[in-house]
């Protein structure tokens, strides 16, 4: 059965089973292979995927589920690989093995949305479903904190521009 | 090739007789070193040992160099630093190339990584033991020297002046006011030149105060590709017309046989092609189908609904106890195993004791659970065995797959990955043999996909260890000689028989399983016996697991050397710098452990400053110590940790709340990769010691998914306090030593907190209350 959605803002379709995890349409019939599998059973995170702007584990999410979504991975995250996350990422050289390093992201991504200021508690809530077997858990801290300050800085930057736009 | 036959030269305790003629230390001091053009740049590169010198253009054009170590000079200056060993996680790539740009005075902006793929001609392909940067540093150094000495030389022809004017900077050879690049003498200088084993000890290595790489911050080049899914794990390849298959793996990892298979409810699965029964010649996997399919998810849907008949192994019913009470029988049994360290007088000094002390410590089963769970893309193509795969550990395997395949060893090539995790899973490289013979069978391509619950049935785990210390003490209290006694399943045996020295009572063991025994202590007379549990070994294929047996062997005697100081009444910490004296045999040796035990008590000391040793505590919180030599006796971490814990006396909940560690490495060649690798492992060390740990029940892990296999998350980690002795000697390895203190520097804790003695890991709330009531 064909299933359309919007993957990293380009309409796809798939002409593949119905209840085909999201997880291998990605990464073999789409080859976006940078969405991991680790677990199968939603436990690791190694899979996370952004749908209309959550962040869901799409080992265990079947295509038909996404029918129409708007769906982004690790690839799409930002156009050059840039987005505040992924330079904070470099910046604290956080990455090991690094296996598990896009769904780390793209659970963060979701989280920058919730919490733009997060406290450790809600790092430790939001990022607990993403195994790091390196345990690379004190950089990927680090890291959310790095970017969380960036954006904090560009959206201020932003108010100030749209300010200094509406007093003139 | 090497560095188990040089460490089977100078196995830890005792010397076994060392043919110093095949010692491949002295064989790379006598190799010379050439650099040929290839193409539009220049090669250099040792020359093959035993290869008489010829022309460099030749040696280049057939490959015919000593190719471990190598890289080339690009016209346009980049310098291309080839990489056999395996990435995975370590940045190994990153650290050994800096070595050679420092010496080579290179932009580091221009240096590029070349990871290699399998080929006879690289010689032994292994990544494990913390290895790399120890074995590689002096040869790497003096490669990266000639290299400059030769662009120097060609810099002043082309610029017209002495060579002696010129020094090398930044990918440039200047002269006064002048200066050429490295591409450009590339371009248009000839740097064809033969280096004698002679001339590269001549070669000016510079003083450790003019590197300008080495022990700098810098970034991992592997990094920002590992940012936005553009980095290529094994999982990842493909190759046109494969099919995908799933493994079923029969209920026993040996001697099990397939009855029959029904499939006739997975026909309906769109996509199911068949399901074919492995013919394994090796053994590797036997009793094992494939289920093959159009795609992934149709073979591990097919393979839910395929009903397979096994008639199943001996080992069917074996139990995580029935492998612990055979340990406890063969420690029991005083002709059983390997005497390793065996001092004179060990006898005597316990019969003459004044008091004996003796505990027993058990370690329970670990799995890898690598995050990437094994895989492997197989098929042929113009007569060679095509193998994708990410592996730490190529020689090993390959001619595992030839003889699987029924080909010569040079009819098998693994194209090399990413490794998402490899911790030792990925030295034993069994995962690519069903996926070759299926690709065989089939005649076409086939991506093997082991899903995770296959991926820990098939592991090689860390067998459960059982151990007996025992110390003789004299009448002060001061220890006058010890036993270790120590069984667990032995992946060397089983995997790599021709590794194993030999004990003085002339039976082999396996150093990686006995390593950390041979401390650094004087505690008088020592015995060490090294048992293999011929009972795991046949359950499982057991692994080696980040820092193998240095991981049991330091919880049982860190814990035993803390009950050691109580029992005597002292300070844990003063116990044992009164015992870490740099005599004898303690006291080091040039070049890897100069300075000996007085190494490990600096870091200790150290540990002690900064962890607030001794200081008032909140209730039921406690500090707790372990200190090691990291991985093996010649080639010293020196390591030390103090946790910090606090108890729930009702839940028997540890938390852990901060690990202070002191390293001790040499020089640190990348200090923030030095810096990750103490972390990870330090982490993975308290993990396995609270949050991981299964049982082996009906022949099988009990945990076989992350639902019940649970490794530290990101809420569980404590704050860290890290610091590295700054020092000049050898560098040595560093992914593996902090794994080895962690645990028993936590179970020591928790007696400071709660007053309870936990004498086996993992270390569960539920012990922990029972060690309460008891």
């Amino acid at each position: 059965m064909a299933t359309e959605f919007e993957l990293n803002g380009q309409p796809v379709t798939v002409d593949i089973e119905n209840d085909t995890p999201l997880l291998w349409a990605l990464r073999d019939d789409l080859d976006l292979t940078g969405t991991k599998y680790g677990c199968g059973i939603g436990m690791c995170g190694a899979c996370t995927v952004l749908v209309n702007g959550r962040a869901i584990r799409s080992c265990i999410t079947p295509v038909e589920a996404v029918s129409g979504a708007s769906i982004t991975t690790i690839e799409g995250l930002h156009p050059d690989g840039q987005h505040p996350l992924q330079k904070a990422w470099v910046e604290t050289q956080t990455p090991q093995c690094g296996y598990c390093q896009s769904g780390q992201i793209m659970q963060a991504a979701a989280m920058l949305k919730d919490f733009p200021e997060p406290t450790d508690a809600q790092i430790n809530q939001a990022m607990g479903g993403n195994l790091c077997r390196c345990m690379a858990y004190v950089r990927i801290r680090e890291a959310i904190k790095l970017a969380a300050q960036e954006m904090k800085e560009a959206r201020s930057t932003k108010e100030q521009e749209t300010g200094a736009a509406t007093n003139e | 090739m090497s560095k188990f036959y040089r460490y089977l030269n100078e196995p830890e305790g005792i010397k076994t007789a060392t043919n110093h003629e095949s010692d491949e230390r002295l064989q790379v001091s006598r190799r010379g070193f050439l650099i040929g053009a290839a193409g539009a740049g220049f090669t250099l590169a040792f020359f093959r040992t035993g290869f008489s010198f010829a022309q460099p253009e030749d040696v280049v054009k057939e490959g015919s160099f000593e190719p471990t170590i190598w890289y080339q000079i690009e016209p346009d200056g980049r310098i291309i630093v080839n990489i056999a060993e395996a990435e995975m996680g370590q940045h190994v790539g990153t650290a050994l190339a800096r070595i050679v740009a420092d010496e080579l005075e290179a932009d580091w902006s221009m240096v590029e990584l070349n990871h290699v793929d399998s080929d006879p001609k690289w010689g032994l392909m292994v990544t494990g033991g913390s290895w790399s940067v120890w074995e590689n540093f002096t040869p790497l150094s003096q490669a990266g020297a000639a290299g400059r000495m030769a662009l120097i030389e060609e810099g002043a022809r082309l610029l017209g002046v002495k060579p002696d004017q010129c020094e090398a900077r930044n990918s440039r050879v200047l002269a006064g006011n002048q200066s050429i690049s490295f591409g450009d003498i590339v371009s248009r200088g000839n740097l064809s030149r033969t280096y004698t084993a002679e001339d590269l000890k001549q070669m000016p290595i510079k003083p450790a105060t003019q590197r300008r790489l080495i022990g700098r911050e810098s970034r991992a080049l592997d990094i920002p590709d590992k940012t936005d899914g553009a980095s290529r794990y094994g999982l990842d390849a493909k190759v046109e017309g494969m099919v995908y298959g799933r493994p079923l793996i029969p209920p026993t990892r040996y001697g099990s046989t397939i009855n029959n298979i029904d499939d006739s409810d997975a026909k309906s699965v769109k996509g199911y092609q068949q399901t074919i029964v492995l013919d394994d010649p090796t053994d590797t996997v036997p009793g094992w189908a494939v289920v093959i399919a159009d795609s992934f998810h149709a073979a591990n849907k097919a393979a839910n609904k395929i009903r397979v008949d096994w008639a199943a192994g001996d080992t069917a019913d074996v139990s995580e106890q029935d492998i612990l009470d055979h340990g406890v029988k063969l420690i029991e049994s005083p002709d059983k195993g390997s005497i390793m360290f065996p001092d004179d007088g060990v006898d005597e000094a316990f019969t003459d004791a004044a008091e004996i002390f003796e505990q027993d410590y058990i370690t329970h089963t670990v799995l890898h659970v690598q995050m990437e769970p094994v895989n492997a893309l197989a098929y042929e193509k113009d007569g060679v065995w095509e193998i994708h795969t990410g592996n730490q550990w190529q020689s090993l395997i390959i001619p595992v797959l030839a003889k699987a395949l029924g080909v010569n060893e040079d009819k098998v090539v693994m194209r090399t990955y990413m490794l998402g995790g490899g911790f030792g899973r990925r030295l034993n490289g069994d995962y690519a043999v069903p996926a070759a013979l299926a690709s065989q069978k089939l005649g076409k391509p086939v991506k093997l996909v082991f899903t995770r619950e296959d991926d820990i049935r098939f592991d090689s785990p860390r067998s459960a260890s059982y151990q007996r210390m025992r110390m003789a003490f004299d009448r002060n209290g001061n220890p006058v000689g010890m036993e270790h006694h120590a069984t667990a399943g032995w992946p060397t045996e089983v995997m790599a028989p021709f590794f194993m020295p030999k004990g003085a009572n002339d039976v082999p063991y396996d150093p990686f399983s006995i390593q950390g025994a041979a401390h650094w202590y004087s505690t008088g007379p020592h015995r060490v016996r090294a048992i293999s549990n011929d009972l795991a070994n046949a359950t499982f294929r057991p692994g080696w697991l980040r820092s193998v047996g240095s991981g049991w062997i330091n919880f049982a005697l860190e814990s035993f050397m803390d009950e050691a100081a109580r029992h005597v009444g002292k300070d844990p910490i003063e116990f044992r710098l009164s015992l870490l004296k740099a005599e004898g045999k303690n006291a080091g040796e040039a070049p890897n452990s100069v300075g000996g035990a007085s190494r490990q008590a600096n870091v200790l000391k150290r540990v002690k400053e900064l962890s607030g040793w001794g200081e008032e505590l909140p209730k039921d919180t406690g500090l707790g110590v372990a200190t090691s030599y990291g991985q093996e006796r010649n080639m010293p971490t020196w390591t030390a940790c103090v946790a910090r814990v606090h108890v729930n006396r009702q839940t028997g909940h540890v938390k852990l709340e901060k690990l202070t560690l002191v390293t001790d490495a040499g020089t640190v060649v990348h200090p923030d990769g030095a810096r990750a690798q103490v972390e990870g492992a330090a982490l993975w060390g308290a993990s396995m010691a609270l949050h991981e740990g299964t049982h082996y029940e009906k022949g099988e892990p009990k945990a076989k998914n992350l639902d019940a296999y649970t490794p530290m998350r990101i809420r569980d980690v404590p704050e860290m306090e890290l610091e590295f002795i700054d020092s000049k000697e050898v560098p040595v390895g560093l992914g593996e030593p902090a794994t080895t203190v962690t645990g028993p520097a936590i179970a020591n804790a928790i007696h400071s907190a709660i007053g309870v003695r936990i004498r086996e890991i993992p270390i569960t709330p539920e012990a922990v209350r029972n060690a309460l009531n008891a």
